[in-house]
């Protein structure tokens, strides 16, 4: 099947041969492009290798950017300005507000994207950037001189030599695909897997471990009964990824919704015993939330349907990319599948789903920066690290190449705390818990939801990556902006009001002859008009801006209240433990809080406390522990 | 905790069998010493051994030896079981023993156990809880039998269950709003009756949790109901408290005044705890500082205590609920007060058992019934603070919120068993839905 596995590396970058630089990224997925792209923007000279130029930020499968709590992440990478959300922007032929009803901390913005759109805007985006080469080849081995990285050696011989590396191989680790009864080797359909530096990992002595994942088959949008099925149409909206992103540039296109049904259902349950994943051929665990048509069936026989979207990948191409259905059953079966449901009677399959396996490096082998501790100077990102999702692997890119580059260069390093960011939460999650199958991000996770809201990413991040040398001056000349308005509108909402002032002005509220500020007043949504109309710098300000007031405003004394736990949180933070601490030797920790402490390593208190089973006594035994050790 | 340790297990001797327990680290090497081939003995198994001074090589006792290895044991180290005969004689000498095995080899660390160590041990090595722990600390102290009654409920872990029963509980609600707030977008999650069945699960944990705290505390358990003795001087507060306690606690005389402190008997009647307090007679006039010191504390002990026994004339009563007692009825000039509840005679003990049975009814409400166990606390504290914050839940309409203080809710439930987190919760919502394209 795949043709283009024996065709040898292209050679773009002619003086690559024992080139030198000072941060070399691997894999040109979501992850490795943010990664080159942030060290890049940091000052390093930065090689980003790739086993096809062409193929730079691909999106392997579906053609969307966003949604819940993965929206936040694109918002955060954007505030730190990362490439995802402007070349979302760029390609983006269908908006969606998740959650639009509920609180604005669970609303997540979400894109289908033009995949030929996307993948040109991400090329443009990195070839624009200053210090950033790009190489292709494929990467068979790290180059250890004198038990120091020094760089990355290629298939062909040659070397590229750099001195730090960031890993952002994707699945294509080991990657296995499978289809019914057959498999093959590839990290994506029709590419190879990265074989050869796998085996180097393994070598290692690295703690790999197997995750899979799937995709579904693609239909041709020209075979679908369109008119017989109920239509999801763009929102009216003109809200953008990227607040720097110049409004809505393509034309829109509606999905479309169809569902399974008993037909379906039995046509799945037929091919069972030809699922890779019944028998036993795949030993990797896939994830809950993203679970396959197969999964789904077994595990939920019990209800009559599920949800299908039907997402056109593109302007200039009639796939359409069926959301719901990831499996790896036999071509034959799929296709009976699909033409089970309504609307698909009649359609055609050009590409069958698949499931893919691929080996993970346990991320509990990295610190906060992404590095890995046993190998200085080396870093993980993305769905290497047992992540799923484009967005996942992009915020990893660029946490693992903005740390790169200051390990290169002796920058400080970025480190995100989870009281600020989605990144944080998710790096936090990662290097202290590990995974059991692949992560994704929700916002369940964050315990600080109310103030991590994708409106706010600006305001919670863009100063420090200012302050950090990641943003470059036209985010950094937009920001100075914003925050004069925000100064501004501040200003304006410590005006204080009576109840009799607000009913002149058309507001019901109660009349108790209380004064309050607009900003107090602004905790009744109802009036936010009213207070809009008061603030001439908030009614000035752009969308994004004025909800985030207006919403700090409503939140207020819940974000108080958190405010309390979170200063506890960067107390316990500031207290490290030492890597080489012996859990063992800490008197009132059961077996099993110092066998995950062990695990877990956590570099602080605060880490400590969120190892599932350790008690408050616990950590009140750490802490004692390590006043000991420190005195002595 | 590198320490070996060892102790009487089982009653005083003389008893049919006495166990005495070891645990700690040198427990293999201090079997080995005690027991002839000690080291073929197979574990959790019951073998009859000759037992020998290892200074002395004399016959200690022939023994049923246990050898119990870590960490699957009580206190979750190595530990051994000597099953000696319950003879005082015999338990003194195995105990002598391996008290002077200590003495000649300090590297092994061995050495009679404090009380409640093997508890303590076996609470910090994760073996059983804090609320366990605190059980069976309360149960080494109980005197009486209903503290010891609610004690034994605690130990073996009822509060606990019922604390992993509400555990799952609340994970089910934060599930449910998570599922509605992350998932019901996309029409992976019936909205309405998942909504429907949070509000409904909400307000029947947030009621068992109500019903829990308004059950009595554990403090009146194990340091007893507060009993206070009050009213004028020389009204026979003094006699009576003799007559309760059965000594002489109290200096009687019948000078006014003779009791100028405040006087704490811990008493025991009819198998319940008693603290009785005897106060300073309540003279509006009073020119001795030391006096007026005593009536101050007399007032803040009416205030505070639990059941008031009154023996001024009624109407002067300080507190609605206490029981009034017109007392001395063996005097000569005595003359019955309307409005009392009881009329006695602490010298002749006429209406004694009738007071004693109306102070019974009164604490019966105090104390956790049989089959109840009691909150300490701190234990009150973290179920309060969870309650309130299934309270908020229940008046509001904001998903958001709604999660944020289940959140709090489960912050509490944390620091009282010390688990969950968020994949504990995800765990429960993605086992319930299909949730994910």
């Amino acid at each position: 099947m795949p043709r283009r596995f024996d065709r040898l590396p292209l050679l773009l970058y002619s003086a690559r041969m024992n080139a030198e630089f000072d941060v070399i990224v691997i894999g040109g997925g979501h992850a490795g492009c943010e990664a080159a792209a942030a060290a890049a923007r940091r000052g390093a000279r930065t090689a980003l290798i790739t086993f096809d130029e062409g193929q730079i930020g691909a999106m392997s499968c579906n053609p969307a950017i966003g949604g819940l709590g993965k929206g936040h992440l694109v918002r955060e990478v954007d505030a730190l300005d990362g490439i995802i959300a402007r070349a979302a922007d760029d390609a983006a032929i269908h908006h969606r507000m998740l959650n639009a009803s509920k609180g604005k901390a669970v609303q997540g913005p979400r894109i289908q994207a033009d995949r030929v759109l996307f993948r040109a805007s991400v090329q443009r985006r990195i070839a624009s950037i200053p210090h950033l080469a790009v190489i292709g080849g494929e990467a068979t081995d790290l180059l250890v001189e004198s038990g120091k990285l020094s760089g990355a050696t290629l298939a062909d011989g040659s070397t590229v030599r750099g001195r730090a590396v960031v890993l952002a191989t994707g699945t294509f680790l080991g990657g296995k695909l499978f289809r019914g009864e057959e498999n093959f080797t590839g990290g994506r359909i029709e590419e190879r897997a990265a074989t050869a530096l796998g085996e180097r990992m393994r070598a290692l002595g690295l703690p790999l471990g197997r995750l899979k994942t799937g995709t579904p088959p693609r239909l041709d949008g020209r075979t679908i009964d369109w008119a017989a099925l109920e239509e999801q149409g763009s929102d009216g909206g003109d809200w953008t990824m990227s607040p720097l992103s110049a409004g809505r540039i393509n034309p829109q296109l509606s999905c479309a919704i169809t569902r399974t049904n008993a037909r379906t259902h039995d046509v799945i349950r037929a091919g069972l015993d030809r699922s890779p994943l019944f028998s036993g051929a795949i030993e990797g665990r896939g994830p809950r939330y993203c679970p396959s048509i197969e999964d789904k069936i077994h595990r939920f026989g019990d209800r009559d349907g599920h949800q299908v979207f039907l997402e056109p990948e593109g302007l200039t191409t009639h796939l359409v990319y069926p959301n719901g259905i990831s499996t790896s059953l036999p071509s034959d079966v799929q296709l009976a599948m699909v033409r089970s449901m309504a609307g698909l009677e009649r359609v055609e399959m050009p590409v069958p789903g698949y499931a893919v396996e691929y080996d993970y490096v346990d991320p509990r082998a990295l610190d906060r920066e992404l590095a890995l501790q046993a190998i200085p100077g080396l870093y993980c990102a993305g769905q290497l690290n047992g992540t799923t999702g484009y967005e996942e692997a992009a915020a990893q890119g660029l946490v693992a190449g903005a740390n790169a580059a200051a390990y290169a260069l002796t920058l400080e390093p970025l480190i995100l705390d989870r009281a600020e960011s989605y990144i944080g939460v998710m790096i936090d999650d990662l290097v202290l818990h590990g995974v059991t199958e692949p992560y994704r991000m929700l916002t369940a996770r964050a315990e600080y939801r109310l103030r991590l809201r994708a409106d706010n990413a600006t305001t919670r991040l863009t100063g420090m990556g200012i302050a950090l040398g990641l943003v470059g001056s036209e985010r950094a000349t937009w920001f100075a902006r914003r925050e004069a308005m925000r100064t501004a509108i501040r200003a304006e909402l410590e005006v204080e009001y009576s109840t009799a002032d607000i009913a002149r002005r058309g507001g019901e509220v109660r009349q108790d002859g209380a004064r309050r500020s607009l900003a107090e007043w602004a905790r009744f949504p109802e009036l936010a008009d009213l207070i809009v109309a008061q603030s001439p710098t908030l009614a000035a300000a752009d969308g994004l801006l004025r909800e985030e007031v207006l919403e700090d405003a409503r939140y207020a004394p819940y974000l108080a209240r958190q405010q309390s736990d979170i200063d506890e949180l960067r107390k316990h933070e500031a207290v490290r433990i030492p890597a080489d601490f012996d859990f063992e030797g800490v008197g009132g920790l059961s077996l099993e809080m110092r066998e995950r402490l062990g695990a877990a390593r956590p570099d602080t208190l605060a880490a400590a406390s969120r190892i599932g089973g350790v008690t408050p006594a616990a950590l009140a035994a750490i802490m004692v522990h390590l006043k000991r050790r420190s005195a002595a | 905790m590198a320490d070996t340790i060892y102790a009487l297990s089982s009653g005083r001797p003389p008893a049919g069998i006495a166990v005495i327990r070891l645990s700690g680290r040198q427990v293999s090497e201090i079997n080995r010493l005690f027991v002839n081939g000690a080291e073929k003995l197979r574990p959790r198994t019951a073998h009859l051994r000759e037992l020998r001074d290892p200074l002395t090589r004399d016959l200690l006792d022939q023994a049923l030896v246990l050898v119990l290895p870590g960490p699957r044991t009580v206190t979750g180290e190595d530990m051994a079981e000597w099953h000696c005969h319950g003879g005082q004689a015999v338990v003194r000498a195995v105990l002598a023993a391996l008290a002077a095995l200590g003495a000649a080899r300090p590297e092994l660390r061995l050495r009679e156990a404090v009380a409640g160590e093997f508890t303590r041990r076996a609470f910090e090595n994760g073996r059983i809880d804090l609320n366990e722990a605190e059980g069976l600390a309360d149960l080494l102290s109980a005197e009486t039998e209903s503290q010891r009654r609610a004690a034994l409920l605690m130990a073996e872990g009822h509060f606990s269950r019922r604390l992993e029963h509400w555990r799952e509980a609340l994970l089910r609600c934060s599930a449910l709003t998570e599922s509605l707030l992350d998932f019901s977008d996309e029409d992976d999650v019936p909205e309405s009756g998942a909504e429907r069945e949070l509000r409904a699960s909400v307000a029947a944990l947030s009621a068992e949790m109500e019903r829990q705290l308004a059950a009595p505390a554990a403090e009146r358990l194990r340091d007893g109901v507060r009993l206070v003795l009050a009213g004028p001087p020389n009204a026979g507060k003094s006699t009576l408290l003799n007559a309760l306690v059965g000594r002489e606690a109290a200096i009687v005389s019948d000078i006014a005044g003779t009791t100028r402190d405040r006087i704490e008997v811990p008493v025991q009647l009819g198998g319940v705890a008693f603290v009785v307090t005897d106060t300073a007679g309540l003279a509006e006039q009073t020119g001795d500082s030391i006096e007026r010191i005593g009536i101050d504390r007399a007032r803040q002990a009416i205030e505070t205590c639990d059941i008031l026994l009154w023996l001024g004339d009624p109407a002067d009563c300080p507190r609605a609920d206490a029981i009034r007692i017109a007392a001395q009825m063996d005097r000569d000039d005595w003359q019955g007060q309307g409005g009392a509840n009881i009329a006695i005679s602490a010298r002749t003990g006429a209406n004694m058992p009738e007071l004693i049975g109306l102070i019974l009814a009164r604490a019966a409400s105090l104390i956790p019934a049989e089959g109840e166990f009691a909150l300490h606390e701190r234990q009150r504290a973290g179920v309060r603070e969870m309650v309130d914050a299934l309270e908020a839940v229940q008046a509001e309409h904001d998903l958001l919120i709604v999660a944020e203080q289940l959140r709090s809710a489960r912050l509490a439930m944390d620091r009282l068993i010390g688990r969950s987190g968020v994949e504990d919760m995800l765990d429960a919502l993605f086992g319930r839905f299909c949730i994910g394209k």
